[in-house]
Formats: C-alpha cells, structure tokens, sequence
C-alpha cells in the first residue's frame, strides 16, 4: 500500500504535483503580461490567456519546452495584431512539446503563429484569420511550422492568409486533420516534407485546395509519402492574391489538390467538387533551377476511390480554355503534366494528359489526350503516421 | 614591459584610489536574473561610462544597424582568465565572462561627442550552460537600468545629422528575441565579437595585452569596415554589412535557416547569397519580385525591397529594425547594381 502510494506520488511529480498555471487576462499592458508569462513558464506550466481580445503591438514568442499556451476558445479568447509594429510573426514558438489550443490570432502583419524546430508540436482548436478576407496585405501563413519532426495540426480554422493557411515545411511525421481553410491562396500546403497524412479537413474557397509541393535550393528537399485523404476539396475559386514571386503566385485559381514534384503521394476518398480548373493535377516544377540535388518531377501517385464532382469548367492556366474549348466544354477531374511518371488513377475518373516529357518545357508544346493507368497498388501503400502517445494525448 | 607596467599602475590606480569592490562575477556565473545593472558593478558610475577593472571598450569593424542608435561595446573576462582564439576566427569565452552594450542617442547627431541618452543595455553573461541574454531598461533619471524580460516599446527622438528631428518607436528586445538572433544550432553564441569583425591591425593584439584574449595570430580574417572605400571592394564591404545585419539568421545553422537564403561573408554558392533566388516563404515581403537578388537590378530585388520597408510584416531584419538605413541601402544598391545582368 505504502508503494502504491509512493509510486503514484512519483507518478503525479512527473506530471503534474509541480506544473503551474500561469493565467494572463486582457487589458493593459497585455503585450508585457502575456510575453513575461511565455518567458517565465517552466516547462510542464500552462500560460492561460483570459477571455477577451488582447491588443499587441509586437510578436511574442515561447522558448520554454513543454509548455501548453490555453485559452477559453478559439473565438473567446483572442490575440489581436492589428496594430502590431514589430516582428515577422503573431507567435514564434522556437521549444518542444509545445501546445497551442484554443484560442485565436487575428491580423498578424506577418505569419500568424510560426513555430521552428519545435519538436512533437500540436495545434489544437485554433483560428488564425485576416479579418478582411482575402487580401495581398494579409500575411502569408496562419499556421506555419518548419523543420519540425512530429506536428499535428488538428481542429483549427484558418482564413485570409495570402500564401498558405496551414504551411507545413521542411519537416517529417506530420498530421494535420479536422480544420477548416477558407480563402487562403493555398489551404493546406506541405512543402519539402516526408512523411504526411492531410485528412478530414474541409477545404472551401481558397484558391488551391491542399498542395503537397517541393522546391529547389532548400536545406531538406525531396518531398515524399504524403496521403491526402477523406477530405473535402470544394469550390476553391477564389482569384489567387498571392503577392507574385512566391510559388503559390502561380497555383491556378480553382485547383483543388495539386501535386508538384513530389514522390510517392497517395489521394484517396476525398470529395473533389465545383474547383473550376481542377479537381486533381500532378505537375512538374516548371521553373529554372541551379541544384543538382533537386528532382522537379512527379513520381508514383496514386489517385483512388475519390468522389468527384464538377470540375473543370473555368480553367485559369495558360492554354486551359483552348484545351477545354477542344475537349467539349471543361477539362476531367484529374490532369497530369506527362512529367515524371507512374501516376495511377484507380476510379473511373477521366484524366488527361499533357503530354510533357521535361520539367519547364512550355506549355504550348503540350499534346493533350486522355490518360488512364490502373495499377494493383494493395501491397505497396504507405502507412499511417504515427505520432507519439504524448502528443495525441495533449488534445484530451 | 612598459605596457605591462602601465597595465598594472592603472590597475593600482583604479583600486587604490577609490577601494571600489571588482565586477560581481557570482552574478555573471551563477543562476538567476539581477533586476538591476548596477548589480553587476560593471561600471564605476550610475551611468555606465567608467567601467570597472577588466571591463574594456571596444568597437567592431561593421556593426549592425538599429536605428541610428549609438552603442557602447564592453567587454568583461575575470581576472587571471582569457578567451580562447579558435581556429575558425571565433572565441570561447570562460564562465564569468560578460558582454555589455549600450543603447541610445545624442540630443543632437551634429554634436556626437555630446551627452547620450541611454535606452537600454543588453548584457551577454556566459554561465555554465551557455551564454544567457538580458535586456536592461534605462531609468528616466539615468539612474540606473531595469530588467526588462519581456521588452519595451517607447517613443524616442533626436535631431540628425541634417538637423531634421527624427522619431522612432525603439523596441527594447524581449529574452527571447535576444536569443532569436544570438542563437546557433540552438545555443546562445555572440555575434560580432569574432576574430573577423574586431580585427583592425590593431585590436586584436590589444585584447591580448589586456589579457582577455590568448593569442592574436598575424594572419587572423578580417571585414572591412562597410562604409569606408579605402577599406574593401564594394563586394567586400556588402558582404560585410550583410554578413553582421542578415547571417547571425540567414545562415544554415540559424533562425532563417529554412529560407536557404545565407549570407555570411564566406558563403560562396551565388544561389545560396540570393543571385537569382527564388523566394521560399517570403509572402508578401517578396514584393511581387521573383528573385532576392535580381543582378543589376536592384529595384527588381527582393532583398533591397525588404530593407526599404518599415512594415512588419515584409522589413528584414524582422527584430530591430524600426526606421530605414539609408546608408546601408546605398551600399547595397550599388553591390546589386554592380552586378552582370543574367537572363
């Protein structure tokens, strides 16, 4: 008995006997109140932000490993950078075992929470949101970790970012699931990233639904094993806002998922609907490069069981309307570059083809025509991500 | 010899004359965080002009540019202790040592040499785990200087050197921010007090007699001084001011590591220094150019566009940087500008 009570005392000190609550509500100062919280917390501490909006005038940051930042809800407790003057994001979180939950960031000038080399991060319930709707002004990326492995995203609401809503890049073992991205130019995009499950999250009226991309010049490159699954990808029309030279710049409006220059990607049971150029395309990187490490082309994806709507019908890419005009009206659901190889399409979904054959070579070259490729795929598919125990039990 | 004895007299005289104790090295070492400057005894005044034994002045070949701000550089190694010269040009600091650097602004930019008003000072202490940074709040009297974790925001005015009053709103750095340009591979390390950017002909071999430093050996690297001609080509002198205001981030082992953007003097990949690269994470710092450096087109390059630009949410450096340098902007205007145009 006596151990038993031992063993729990020593069980509840690594948990939670010496964890502090540190709870920060608005009002003035709330920018040195809130910061001071995020410095001092030790790790295991909770920084809880009141109900109600906080008025910031610079970026705050957390560096203290295993730290929970809580508030009351993601549209109760809210973290307001409209006047922000200083830092090129909302929130930095730079430690390991972080969580963020409920709460929300609005009008950051730059990303809204940016977390890098954060370990096992999670963010839980929040909303990141430019209040004006889409716009070039807003800042690039709601919700944006980088060179992290093990990040769960799960449960948020991201609108108005004008590059990704939810930007994950340079990382491995990532899940993101259950948000919601709105009028973003990207919704969900995972760049230069291993390893990925992107699942039941609705993605409506960004301009690009979900993008699983790779870029060149970059200090992790060669993109791979990425499902995108049961998701829903709907109407995503909205004009691309992207200020030009970023990559999503060139992403059609009306995509709905878009493959660039990734291998092994699997796109399966999601519901594609009303995107206007496209509901599923696989493509090349089509710009110059100077990296010998870099492999701009497709390879292995595996299209299946996905339920498709109207797409197509509005194509917003160079020669898209002449290709439509030529095929009856609107492109099928699913179109290929014909760079790289092995894309498969295991449903009854039309595609095309442009017919391609190199990385960066003009469109105006394309030989279109209608592409189908079954392949049994059932003993080589990838395996869900598995993220530690710690990690999914912080949602609890 | 001589400069030894010098050395020692005005030791003698220092503690002689006034008996005053020496810098507290247990607060420089051990944990904690003092909530006042002065606690430290860096200085033998309120004010923090006349250093104690073994803190020394010192200045940098280019130093980083936070709005106009003059600054004052100390540095502190314990006695009977000195730094270690690296091979690769940096210095391992003993425990106890201390970096000092004040913030502020004459009255009157005509008129340098009058009065500064100090802001803050930020104080670099190496403990046992590493280096530790601390920004400290100027009192309104002057009478001495707060810990500010958290940081500031205040107004603060002059009159430049063209008699135009100038107005900022100087933003004291939070711990965290210290760290976000200080860190390396996830540690605190220094930034400008390396071989490289103190060697003057002159000042390295200074720190050695002032026994802070080992050794200055003859063949030791060196940056030139960013605005001065006679003193490096107009790539060495960009490379310079790039290297002390972007790479403590935009290096491969920092905060702008995933940008592969790296500026630091050596790098040589020209992709890698921005010559027609693409932006990565940019946004709208991207300015609707398509590369960081376009060659001889600098008004096409995103890297001037976002040194030109006070907004947050597109100005590069992202921490301590309010107003425009517009000396630094010429300067690398003219490096873009020189370049053979591509494409």
């Amino acid at each position: 008995m006596k151990l038993l009570a031992a063993a729990t005392l020593s069980l509840l000190a690594t948990t939670s006997a010496f964890a502090a609550t540190h709870p920060v509500e608005a009002g003035p100062d709330a920018q040195e109140r809130l910061q001071i919280a995020l410095i001092e917390a030790a790790p295991g501490d909770t920084v809880e932000i009141g109900a109600g909006r906080f008025e910031l005038t610079d970026g705050l940051s957390l560096d203290v490993d295993n730290v929970t930042v809580r508030g009351a809800g993601p549209n109760v407790s809210i973290l307001d950078f409209t006047n922000q003057q200083g830092a090129g994001e909302g929130l930095m979180v730079t430690s390991d075992d972080v969580t963020l939950r409920d709460f929300a960031v609005e009008n950051s000038r730059g990303d809204g929470i940016k977390s890098k080399e954060a370990d096992r991060i999670v963010y839980h319930n929040l909303r990141v949101e430019w209040t004006n709707g889409p716009s070039p002004d807003n800042g690039a990326y709601g919700i944006y970790p980088v060179e992290s492995t093990h990040v769960l995203v799960d449960g948020t609401t991201v609108i108005g970012a004008s590059d990704a809503g939810i930007y994950v890049g340079q990382s491995q073992q990532i899940v993101v699931r259950n948000n919601i991205v709105r009028f973003n130019v990207a919704g969900i995009e995972i760049e230069n990233s291993y390893v990925a499950d992107v699942h039941s999250n609705i993605a409506t009226e960004n301009t690009g639904g979900i993008l699983v991309f790779d870029l060149p010049n970059l200090m992790q490159m060669g993109g791979h094993s990425v499902r995108v699954f049961r998701n829903f990808v709907h109407n995503n029309n909205t004009d691309n806002f992207a200020p030009e030279g970023n990559i999503v710049a060139g992403v059609p409006a009306g995509t709905g998922i878009m493959v660039m220059a990734n291998r092994d990607v699997e796109i399966f049971e999601n519901i594609l609907s009303d995107n206007a150029s496209i509901n599923i395309m696989a493509v090349a990187y089509t710009q110059e490069f100077d990296d010998e490490n870099y492999d701009p082309t497709p390879r292995n994806v595996i299209i299946s069981d996905n339920i498709q709507g109207r797409a197509g019908y509005a194509p917003d890419f160079e020669g898209g309307a002449q290709l439509a005009t030529a095929l009856g009206g609107s492109l099928p659901p699913i179109m290929w570059d014909g760079v790289g190889g092995r894309i498969v399409i295991n449903e009854e979904t039309p595609a095309i083809t442009l017919g391609l054959t190199e990385a960066g070579q003009s469109r105006t070259e394309a030989q279109p025509q209608p592409y189908a490729m079954r392949a049994d795929v059932t003993d080589n598919r990838l395996d869900a991500v598995t993220l530690p125990e710690s990690m999914e039990s912080r949602l609890r | 010899m001589i400069r030894a004895l010098i050395a020692f007299l005005g030791w003698f005289a220092l503690a002689g004359l006034n008996d005053v104790p020496p810098v507290n090295g247990a607060l420089i070492a051990d944990e904690g965080y003092p909530q006042r400057l002065s606690e430290f005894r860096f200085f033998l005044d309120d004010y923090a002009q006349t250093p104690n034994a073994r803190v020394h002045s010192y200045a940098l070949n280019t130093p980083l540019f936070s709005d106009y701000a003059a600054k004052q550089r100390w540095v502190y190694v314990p006695e009977g202790q000195q730094a270690l010269y690296n091979d690769d040009g940096t210095f391992d600091f003993p425990v106890g040592s201390a970096f000092i650097k004040s913030f502020g602004y004459p009255a009157d930019f005509r008129d340098p040499d009058g009065e500064i008003r100090l802001i803050e000072t930020r104080v670099l202490l190496r403990r046992e785990e590493g280096w530790v940074a601390l920004p400290y709040v100027w009192n309104e009297d002057g009478s001495d200087a707060v810990l500010r974790r958290a940081g500031r925001r205040m107004p603060v005015s002059w009159i430049d050197e063209a008699g135009e009053t100038q107005q900022v709103s100087y933003r004291v750095p939070n711990q965290n921010q210290c760290k976000s340009c200080h860190q390396m591979n996830g540690e605190i390390e220094l930034i400008g007090p390396n071989a490289r950017n103190l060697n003057n002909g002159t000042r390295l071999a200074q720190w050695v007699d002032w026994s802070i430093l080992d050794r200055a050996p003859e063949n030791a690297p060196r940056v030139p001084v960013w605005d001065d001609p006679a003193d490096g080509t107009l790539d060495e002198r960009a490379r310079a001011y790039l290297d002390v205001n972007c790479a403590h981030c935009h290096r491969r082992e920092s905060g702008a590591s995933n940008s592969g953007l790296f500026l630091t003097y050596d790098e040589d990949d020209p992709v890698a220094r921005g010559i027609r690269k693409r932006p990565v994470a940019a946004g709208r710092g991207s300015g609707g150019f398509d590369f960081s450096i376009a060659p001889g087109r600098p008004g096409e390059s995103i890297l001037l566009h976002r040194m030109i630009s006070s907004d947050p949410g597109v100005q590069m450096p992202e921490l301590g940087r309010e107003i425009i340098h517009r000396e630094g902007v010429a300067l690398i205007r003219a490096y873009i500008a020189a370049m053979e145009p591509q494409g």
